[in-house]
């Protein structure tokens, strides 16, 4: 065979080749994505099929208007809305200091002290939001403790309201916060430090112009994880906000529970997940925005 | 506008140690108002660590190091005032490069004209005039050096360190900015202490070389003398391609092999010495030759360079001699084959004697 049909055929067989590879590198993925489209992608389609039908099955518009038109559902929406973000700014306050002072131990210590960061996280989610109930109650730990020092002489409301919501969502939310966190401010290389304070800057200075800065990446990752599980959070505000402090969430279940709503129920559930899906493209957006602008900080 | 008289450095009895590591044992050195000097020596022979120590990021155990008059051991870095490039230039991702350049004057709180201009000033000083409003990672590695170096020379300091600040470039971009550099060292006056651990960098560049090993300064001289007449053994070694010929001594007489060297320079100091043969300063004889050094052996190998070639010579008493020759035409080695019998002279300003002991001792 002459060195042209040689060629010819070769090229045959490396596209052959390659095309094999595409197509077991999708095998590798099937499973994941069968899993992904039968219990989420179906399930969403439902929820999205059943929020237009109305009481008679029917198509109608009535459970979207119902959203408009009353006023209980405005104030869901303001609620949860208003708890993931001073959910959200809490941890941001909680939990950049604490990222910190890990990124700054040597790795030995940082590892056991991130490991008791971790630590709740093995721990049952409702264990840890009863574990709250009985420390904040009217009779609990806490008001106990502090009747008994002099802090206070009434026993302070700490559940069954907005604090103890924001007590047990900070508790549970902040190792969301400080992981990617943590993460970026150990990726920051101890030489910006070492130039910024030889070029002059003291301390605070350094922090201020180059450390935070650097960090905003990781803030920024953490915060958004952080909001967006809040959103849809549901446990322990049932449970500690003692039904004064109504989220979307709840209100779904109690649609479902109480009303046998399923179209109500699903409409909320669409709204919230296209609220979620606006909130993450517009974060995307503007992180892209600051790795372009980035110098803005300086 | 840029240009500051730089300030002399003292540093003495500086010790660091790393539990029993002496990283700097009791160093002392004496760094002249705006010469170029080099700290040279091997990985973890502390020259980075007395680099560290003068920018003030490293806490020596003890000793005194003074700018000019004022000691400064105890200052924190951000008052030093010294210019400094890191090895991985350490420039900050999230600015430009004008707000990467005019950082220090920002922080010296100058009016935003005035650092507009110095930074600009300062851009054109290393070439890179109009490149203001780059991000960092638009930036080659060699422009990214140079950002380093305008944002180290801004602020007009009177003393600028250099940590390996060319070893990420390739050969060609490096042997080009040390020639730039040398000639802003000359245009800007500032006290220069740089640190690398390439000897052919560190003759090419300084004014003097301080040879370091095990945080002991083990010779301060010009580059010339450095190579031409190194102090100890450790010193040879390092610096140039060095063979160490055994001699025996008889009073002021050396002998190699029985044969008495012609010497200019014998040394005085007891002890004993060896001889230092640098390749290239070794060239074929065949005839008497009264005055030179003869050594005359047989050829091992060749090895083809391209500017040079070397040849290894095994001696009569079986010491391995290496020879660089220019692959000029004509040169005798050139014509040479493994086998051949040779006579290589080495004029008495050539031979060098070196104390046999490797210099740990104290030079």
């Amino acid at each position: 065979m002459s060195a042209a049909g040689d060629t010819a055929l070769n090229a045959r067989l490396l596209q052959r080749d390659a095309s094999v590879e595409r197509w077991s590198l999708l095998g590798l993925a099937s499973p994941a994505i069968l899993v992904v489209m039968v219990v989420m992608v179906l399930p969403v389609g439902w929820l999205f099929y059943l929020s237009f039908l109305g009481d008679d099955g029917q198509f109608s518009l009535e459970n979207y208007n119902r959203m408009i038109e009353s006023k209980a559902y405005g104030r869901i929406f303001w609620t949860t809305f208003k708890v993931s973000v001073l959910t959200t700014l809490i941890c941001i306050l909680i939990g950049y200091p604490l990222a910190y002072f890990l990124a700054q131990l040597p790795s030995r210590m940082a590892n056991i002290c991130l490991l008791t960061v971790l630590l709740p996280f093995w721990t049952s989610l409702l264990v840890r939001t009863y574990a709250w109930l009985v420390l904040l109650q009217r009779k609990g730990l806490l008001n106990r403790w502090a009747m008994d020092i002099g802090l206070w002489d009434e026993p302070v409301k700490l559940v069954h309201n907005l604090n103890g919501t924001l007590i047990g969502m900070v508790h549970i939310m902040l190792p969301f916060l400080v992981l990617p966190l943590y993460g970026s401010m150990k990726a920051i290389s101890e030489d910006y430090m070492k130039a910024s304070s030889n070029l002059g800057a003291g301390p605070v200075q350094t922090f201020w112009h180059v450390f935070f800065p650097l960090s905003l990446p990781g803030l920024f990752a953490g915060a958004l994880i952080v909001f967006v599980l809040c959103l849809g959070f549901f446990v322990t505000p049932a449970v500690l906000g003692g039904g004064r402090v109504i989220m979307v969430a709840m209100q779904i279940t109690t649609n479902i529970e109480l009303f046998f709503n399923w179209g109500a129920a699903s409409a909320l559930g669409v709204v919230l997940l296209i609220l979620t899906l606006g909130i993450l493209f517009a974060a995307s957006r503007a992180l892209r925005l600051d790795n372009i602008l980035g110098g803005g900080h300086g | 506008m840029l240009e500051s008289a730089g300030l002399p450095i003292t540093i003495s009895g500086v010790t660091k140690t790393y539990g029993a590591v002496y990283a700097l044992d009791s160093f002392d050195l004496a760094i002249q108002q705006g010469e170029f000097l080099t700290l040279l020596g091997p990985s973890g022979s502390g020259k980075t660590t007395l680099l560290m120590a003068l920018a003030g990021f490293l806490r020596p155990d003890s000793g005194s190091i003074k700018f000019a008059d004022r000691e400064i051991i105890l200052t924190p870095p951000h008052k030093r005032d010294v210019g400094m490039v890191f090895q991985n230039y350490a420039l900050f991702p999230h600015m430009t490069v004008a707000a990467n350049v005019g950082y220090p004057l920002k922080l010296r709180k100058r009016p935003a004209d005035e650092i507009a201009e110095k930074v600009e000033a300062a851009l054109d000083t290393v070439q890179l005039g109009g490149y203001g409003a780059r991000r960092i990672y638009q930036l080659s590695g060699g422009q990214r050096q140079r950002v380093a170096l305008a944002r180290a020379i801004v602020f007009g300091p009177r003393i600028l360190l250099m940590d390996e600040p060319l070893s990420a470039l390739d050969k060609q971009l490096r042997e080009r900015m040390q020639i730039e550099l040398r000639h802003l060292h000359e245009r800007l006056g500032m006290t220069t202490v740089y640190v690398t651990h390439d000897q052919r960098e560190a003759l090419t560049m300084s004014d003097r070389i301080a040879v370091i090993n095990h945080g002991r300064l083990m010779q301060l001289d010009t580059p010339r003398h450095i190579y031409d007449r190194p102090a100890n053994r450790f010193v040879a070694d390092f610096i140039g391609e060095s063979t160490f010929l055994p001699l025996t001594r008889s009073g002021d007489e050396f002998q190699f092999a029985g044969t008495p060297l012609h010497l200019d320079q014998p040394p005085t100091g007891g002890g004993d010495y060896m001889l230092l043969v640098r390749p290239e300063r070794l060239k074929v004889v065949d005839g008497p030759a009264p005055d030179l050094n003869i050594f005359a052996g047989e050829i091992t190998e060749l090895v083809f360079q391209g500017d040079t070639s070397l040849a290894y010579v095994r001696l009569a008493e079986g010491t391995v001699i290496a020879v660089r020759a220019s692959t000029r035409a004509g040169e005798a080695v050139q014509d040479a084959k493994v086998g051949d019998r040779l006579s290589f002279g080495l004029s008495r300003a050539d031979s060098v004697l070196v104390p046999a002991e490797d210099g740990e001792d104290g030079a």
